[in-house]
């Protein structure tokens, strides 16, 4: 069977065609900040888009890039990670960690011609939930600009 | 200044004459072994031994140009559990002390009691050229140099010939070949005080002008030769590797042996995070795989498999290519890791194997750096 490059059906991007492309969004947000503000964003009825799958780490900093690796491995259009803005981390350092590692990760996926766009890292911290809603936003957008993820539904990866 | 002095040796004797250099240094006690190729009885292969007694090292040959395997992993297997209190000189490859010190560093090699003997390396062959050179000739190692020196280099691995680090690094003791008429004679010289007692010792004092200058400006050439080849190779990398179509292309021929992390010297962990029980499935979650995209591959993750062992070790790859002579399908995993690794070793301003100082850049961090990571 050939991989199959464009028409999405399944858990990952519910639509087919790039028009109206629904791109499946992971995010991994700290406990301690990015997790409340979205917390925030909802109890002040802030609208953001439904895409982002939330996954609550207990810091930006416990996100081994491999789980980022996985997401984009498994169809996932992009991965944002949210954390405490540097100087404010939860366990004092756990964000500088985040930063180099998220840096080092992007810098393979670049080298290797993948696109390190889907990466994103946000410092958004617990208050900021107007934030939150925009860089969602402003993320979903952006992925739906670039369209489907090309190792999505590639069999033989 | 350092000790350094030029060693003479009859013409055809270089293997000879470097084997007595180093028998001295047990037969004089400066130290209370060796970790150093032998060949084996079986004549023309060679293995790293670690030996005790003065007389097998008529049958060492640190200079043919082979290694089936990093020294790096044997020094740490020596001393990892527990170094000895005795003195063990390790004879080591450039590409070999750079991967050491950075096991040093990883705390999976103790530096406490090796003396480091660095050897100028011209590059060396695949196991099957190697066995073929023994066969056309009794002296391999001149061989190779002769056709080197003239410019010959298509017996070198893609690694040794992208390879700018010809010239020992961080050694107690560089043992010389390149700038040197290796006819002649060769060059020792002491790079550390402990270099300098060993060499003391033995006697050795700077008769012969040595030609350090002649050296400088050889080592600078080969390297910059070396770096011509190199760019090529990220060229042709560039057109035939990168891109999600190029890489599934290339990875295609990967079968998840795993060998290429078995043989490189920087995958030191005891297991495998791909091959551990994170990695068991129930079949069920493989159906659900198979069902959203038709079909899975298997054994699955082969791409993943490749990214994160980027992901751990890449900002410490020498560039040794054992991952290359380990794929039993020409995965072109070499260059992979090789680019990839420089253009991290690049962003953190790291140089494996540079300095016992420089800390490793994934267990550091500065407060003011990589501003622009989080912000749009
Ligand atoms: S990845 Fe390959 S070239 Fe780099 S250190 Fe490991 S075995 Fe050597
Ligand atoms: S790249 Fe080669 S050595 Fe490495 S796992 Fe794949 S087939 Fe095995």
């Amino acid at each position: 069977m050939e991989d199959k490059k464009e028409g999405i059906t399944g858990e990952y991007g519910e639509t087919a065609g790039k028009e109206e492309f629904e791109p499946s969004l992971v995010g991994f947000f700290c406990n301690w900040c990015t997790s409340t503000a979205a917390d925030l964003a909802g109890t002040t009825r802030l609208q953001y888009p439904p895409n982002i799958r939330p996954i609550r780490v207990m810091c930006s900093g416990a996100v081994d890039p491999v789980y980022v690796l996985r997401a984009l491995c498994s169809g996932a259009d992009g991965v944002i990670i949210g954390g405490c803005p540097p100087g404010d981390c939860h366990y004092i350092s756990g964000n500088y960690k985040t930063r180099r590692r998220m840096a080092a990760l992007k810098t393979i996926l670049k080298t290797l011609g993948l696109d390190d766009d889907r990466v994103w890292v946000r410092w958004i911290s617990a208050s900021e939930g107007a934030k939150f809603a925009r860089t969602m936003r402003e993320f979903t957008e952006a992925m739906r600009k670039k369209g489907p993820n090309p190792l999505k539904n590639r069999w033989s990866i | 200044m350092p000790t350094s002095v030029l060693i003479e040796v009859g013409e055809g004797n270089l293997r000879e004459g470097v084997n007595s250099f180093l028998r001295s240094i047990l037969e004089k006690k400066m130290l209370d072994a060796l970790l150093v190729p032998l060949e084996l009885p079986s004549g023309g292969m060679t293995a790293p031994a670690l030996v005790s007694d003065p007389a097998m090292l008529g049958n060492a040959n640190p200079l043919a140009p082979i290694m089936t395997v990093s020294t790096a992993r044997l020094a740490s297997s020596l001393t990892k559990v527990a170094a000895s209190q005795r003195k063990v000189g390790v004879v080591l490859r450039p590409c070999e002390l750079r991967a050491l010190i950075e096991l040093i560093k990883l705390k999976q090699a103790s530096r406490e009691n090796l003396v480091f003997i660095g050897v100028d390396c011209y590059g060396t062959c695949s196991v099957k050229d190697y066995n073929r050179l023994c066969q056309e000739t009794p002296a391999p190692a001149e061989e190779l140099l002769k056709r080197v020196k003239s410019g010959d280099e298509s017996l070198l691995r893609d690694a040794c010939r992208v390879c700018e680090y010809p010239a020992p690094i961080n050694a107690d003791i560089a043992i010389g070949l390149i700038g040197t008429d290796t006819g002649k004679g060769f060059l020792v010289r002491a790079d550390s005080a402990e270099g300098e007692s060993v060499l003391e010792g033995l006697g050795l004092k700077p008769g012969v002008a040595v030609p350090e200058k002649e050296r400088e400006k050889a080592v600078a050439e080969l390297a910059a030769s070396r770096t011509k080849n190199k760019n090529e190779l990220y060229s042709r990398f560039e057109v035939e590797t990168t891109g999600v179509d190029n890489l599934l292309s290339v990875f295609s021929a990967c079968v998840n042996c795993h060998n290429c992390r078995v043989a490189c010297p920087l995958c030191y962990c005891r297991e495998c995070f791909f091959d551990s029980a994170t990695f068991d499935w129930e079949a069920e979650k493989y159906l659900g795989w198979a069902e959203k995209r038709g079909a899975v591959r298997l054994p699955a993750d082969s791409l993943l498999f490749h990214l994160t062992r980027l992901n751990h070790m890449a900002t410490s790859c020498v560039g040794c290519g054992l991952c290359q002579e380990a794929c039993p399908n020409d995965v072109p995993v070499f260059p992979i890791f090789r680019k990839v690794g420089e253009e991290l070793q690049k962003m953190f301003g790291y140089v494996p194997g540079r300095s016992l100082e420089d800390e490793l850049p994934l267990s550091v961090f500065r407060e003011e750096e990589l501003g622009e990571v989080g912000e749009s």
